[in-house]
């Protein structure tokens, strides 16, 4: 009985042991993205304001316009509302900026975005985007609580309006204010940058939660043949032992 | 019908043994009747193999080994190929999963002293399956060609810099070029497609014939060929492995393909254990990740080598001390004196410095996930260990209990108080 149970707590470890431990969280402390993934309009408003304020800089070349069917959108839904750039609705979303120029420009090419919310995750993305404030000693102005001596420049500060950062020298703690409002309400503009981040990480893995659908009948079929394995050894084992 | 199929099966077997090779590896093969949970990672290790093979091959059919396309078609089939997500998704979750089930089946020989004689061939040849699986995973995991492909290659490859006199020579032999680069990625490709594969197939090969040669090991680590009865020669405890085992290895399948898929549709990056986060970014050679670490699999070996301090300047001890912390599983057979294999019948010492390795496994293994300073240092005024960083010190201390398993094994064995051996299989 002993051995079993050496054994058995081996085995506990081993299952317990390895789920708990988790990556240590370092850098800027990051605000939980409001985000749903299966809210067509938020995705589809997502879209349009990327398509509107990051697809002239950034690109997304492994993401094609009629991706977007899959938010609900039809073919000239996309074409007549969505397309720029690009005349076939097949077409990757790429930009014509060079990578050169943009790095003369602004000192780094923007990256991009297709993938960007797996590299960087939904909650940075959205603290990120509402992380920008008034700093004169940068370049273009603007500097980033999440994303120090960022280069790029807060594109939608006419949206947001302009942030400066306060920092309490007591507590050694900084917060952002509002120093003149933009055309959005802070709370319009919150929702704004969730339906971004939203449509941002549905392009980073488009088939993700259609794909949970199929895993669902996956799992149901395999649970079916467990059942039917289970009896098939039982039935085989029954003349051993 | 029946009777052209016996003729068809006699004209084949006149010419190869079929019939012949059926009987010796599947329906005449005794295996001992009281195998456990245990058991059933050696055929799911085959089962994870064949599905990399396969997987790989339709990979290989949409990736591009160039270093200015690798990222792209990577994302190509993630989007673009019918399936072609679920099918990647099933590779890379697959490399996780055959480090999971291949540590499982090695802790099996762990438990019932699998390596012991006559068995120690088929440990060699599973050490070496084990060593060329680290390789594979290794070259396979550049070919994303995302940040942490790109510099974990750059730290592996430069830790051969670190031998002296040639160091320098086979790390710019290896590389191609003198960073990582377009001719890295192409035999880093060549190499995990065609020739690791080849070499793995022909180890398990000889890892089965060597096993089927000896027969199983069992949970009571009792020669089940000794007790043979009298008339036909079969042994007393031993049943045939079709049907018994194989019915039984499909219910193994069964639960292990609805872990795979919960993990492959619900949690493909496994909270960034199985798919890095910084693999999204694509290779910079100008952009050093913050923090560099290697896969889970890779990550025990990884806390030994950070934890050895240089000496006289050169990384070189460290290097040594992780190529030996995956080499000294080969000298096993040698290392154990007792007189028994099997856990069951050995004495509370052997117990405990088993636990005492597994422990260390585990949290080498989480160490090296992490930063060197993830615990804070010691303060200056500690003696001996003040202001050094604390998750160092531990790993040193866990690395050591590591190593003393081996090095003090041929000593504990030996005086370890054993239990009397049962003649047959207990139940």
């Amino acid at each position: 009985m002993r051995k079993m149970m050496f054994s058995r707590f081996l085995l506990v470890f081993f299952f317990i042991a390895m789920p708990l431990l988790t990556f240590a969280s370092e850098g800027p402390v990051l605000d939980h993205a409001p985000i749903d993934p299966n809210n067509k309009e938020s995705l589809q408003r997502g879209a349009k304001y990327f398509v509107n304020y990051c697809l002239n800089c950034h690109s997304a070349a492994y993401m094609r316009y009629n991706r977007l069917t899959d938010i609900g959108l039809t073919e000239s839904q996309i074409k007549d509302n969505l397309m720029f750039a690009s005349e076939k609705v097949g077409d990757l979303m790429t930009v014509t900026m060079p990578k050169k120029d943009a790095k003369a420009w602004f000192g780094a090419a923007p990256p991009d975005l297709s993938v960007e919310a797996r590299a960087r995750g939904a909650d940075w993305l959205y603290s990120y985007l509402r992380g920008f404030y008034r700093d004169d000693s940068r370049p273009t102005g603007w500097n980033n609580t999440v994303y120090d001596k960022v280069a790029m420049p807060h594109i939608l500060w006419q949206l947001q309006g302009q942030q400066v950062l306060k920092v309490d020298e007591k507590t050694d703690s900084h917060t952002l204010v509002l120093d003149k409002p933009g055309s959005l309400s802070p709370a319009e503009y919150d929702q704004m940058v969730a339906d971004l981040v939203n449509y941002l990480v549905f392009m980073a893995e488009p088939f993700k939660e259609r794909d949970k659908t199929l895993g669902l009948f996956v799992l149901l079929f395999l649970s079916g043949m467990f059942v039917l394995t289970y009896y098939l050894k039982k039935e085989f084992w029954k003349d051993i032992h | 019908m029946q009777k052209y199929l016996t003729c068809l099966l006699g004209w084949v077997d006149e010419r190869f043994p079929l019939t012949s090779n059926i009987k010796t590896h599947l329906t005449e093969y005794y295996a001992p009747k009281n195998f456990n949970f245990w058991y059933f990672f050696g055929s799911l290790a085959l089962m994870v193999l064949v599905m990399q093979i396969l997987t790989g091959i339709f990979l290989t059919m949409n990736y591009k080994p160039d270093a200015d396309l690798a990222f792209a078609s990577v994302e190509y089939i993630m989007r673009d190929v019918s399936w072609g997500r679920l099918i990647r998704y099933m590779h890379s979750t697959g490399a996780s999963m055959f480090f999971v089930v291949v540590y499982m089946h090695m802790f099996r020989g762990l438990l019932y002293g699998s390596y012991r004689t006559p068995r120690e061939l088929i440990w060699l040849f599973g050490v070496g399956i084990f060593l060329a699986l680290m390789g594979e995973a290794f070259f396979g995991y550049l070919l994303p060609w995302g940040q942490m492909s790109y510099w974990g290659a750059q730290v592996i490859i430069n830790l051969f810099t670190s031998i002296p006199f040639v160091g320098p020579d086979i790390s710019l032999w290896l590389r191609g070029d003198y960073t990582v680069s377009d001719a890295t990625l192409n035999r880093f490709f060549a190499f995990h497609v065609i020739a690791l594969p080849l070499v793995l197939l022909g180890l398990v090969a000889a890892h089965i014939i060597a096993l089927h040669e000896v027969g199983s090991n069992n949970p009571d680590g009792i020669e089940i060929k000794e007790k043979k009865d009298k008339k036909t020669g079969i042994p007393l405890d031993g049943i045939p492995f079709h049907p018994y085992y194989t019915v039984k290895d499909l219910v193994g399948v069964s639960v292990f393909l609805i872990v795979f898929s919960a993990i492959i549709f619900f949690a493909p990056e496994m909270g960034g254990y199985f798919l890095e986060a910084n693999n999204f970014i694509p290779a910079d050679p100008f952009k050093t990740p913050p923090h560099i670490a290697p896969v889970w699999y890779f990550t025990p070996y990884y806390s030994i080598l950070r934890a050895v301090p240089p000496m006289m300047n050169s990384q070189f001890p460290g290097v040594v001390a992780m190529g030996l912390s995956v080499v000294l599983f080969a000298f096993l057979p040698w290392l154990d004196r007792s007189p028994v294999k099997s856990i069951r019948y050995r004495g509370s010492l052997y117990k405990r410095f088993l636990a005492a390795f597994v422990v260390s496994f585990i949290v080498l293994g989480y160490l090296g996930t992490e930063p060197s300073n993830v615990w804070g240092q010691f303060g200056s005024g500690v003696p001996i260990v003040g202001g050094l960083d604390r998750a160092t010190v531990v790993a040193r201390i866990f690395g050591l209990i590591y190593f003393a398993f081996f090095i003090l094994m041929p000593w504990y064995t030996k005086i370890d108080k054993t239990k009397p051996v049962p003649e047959r299989l207990t139940a």
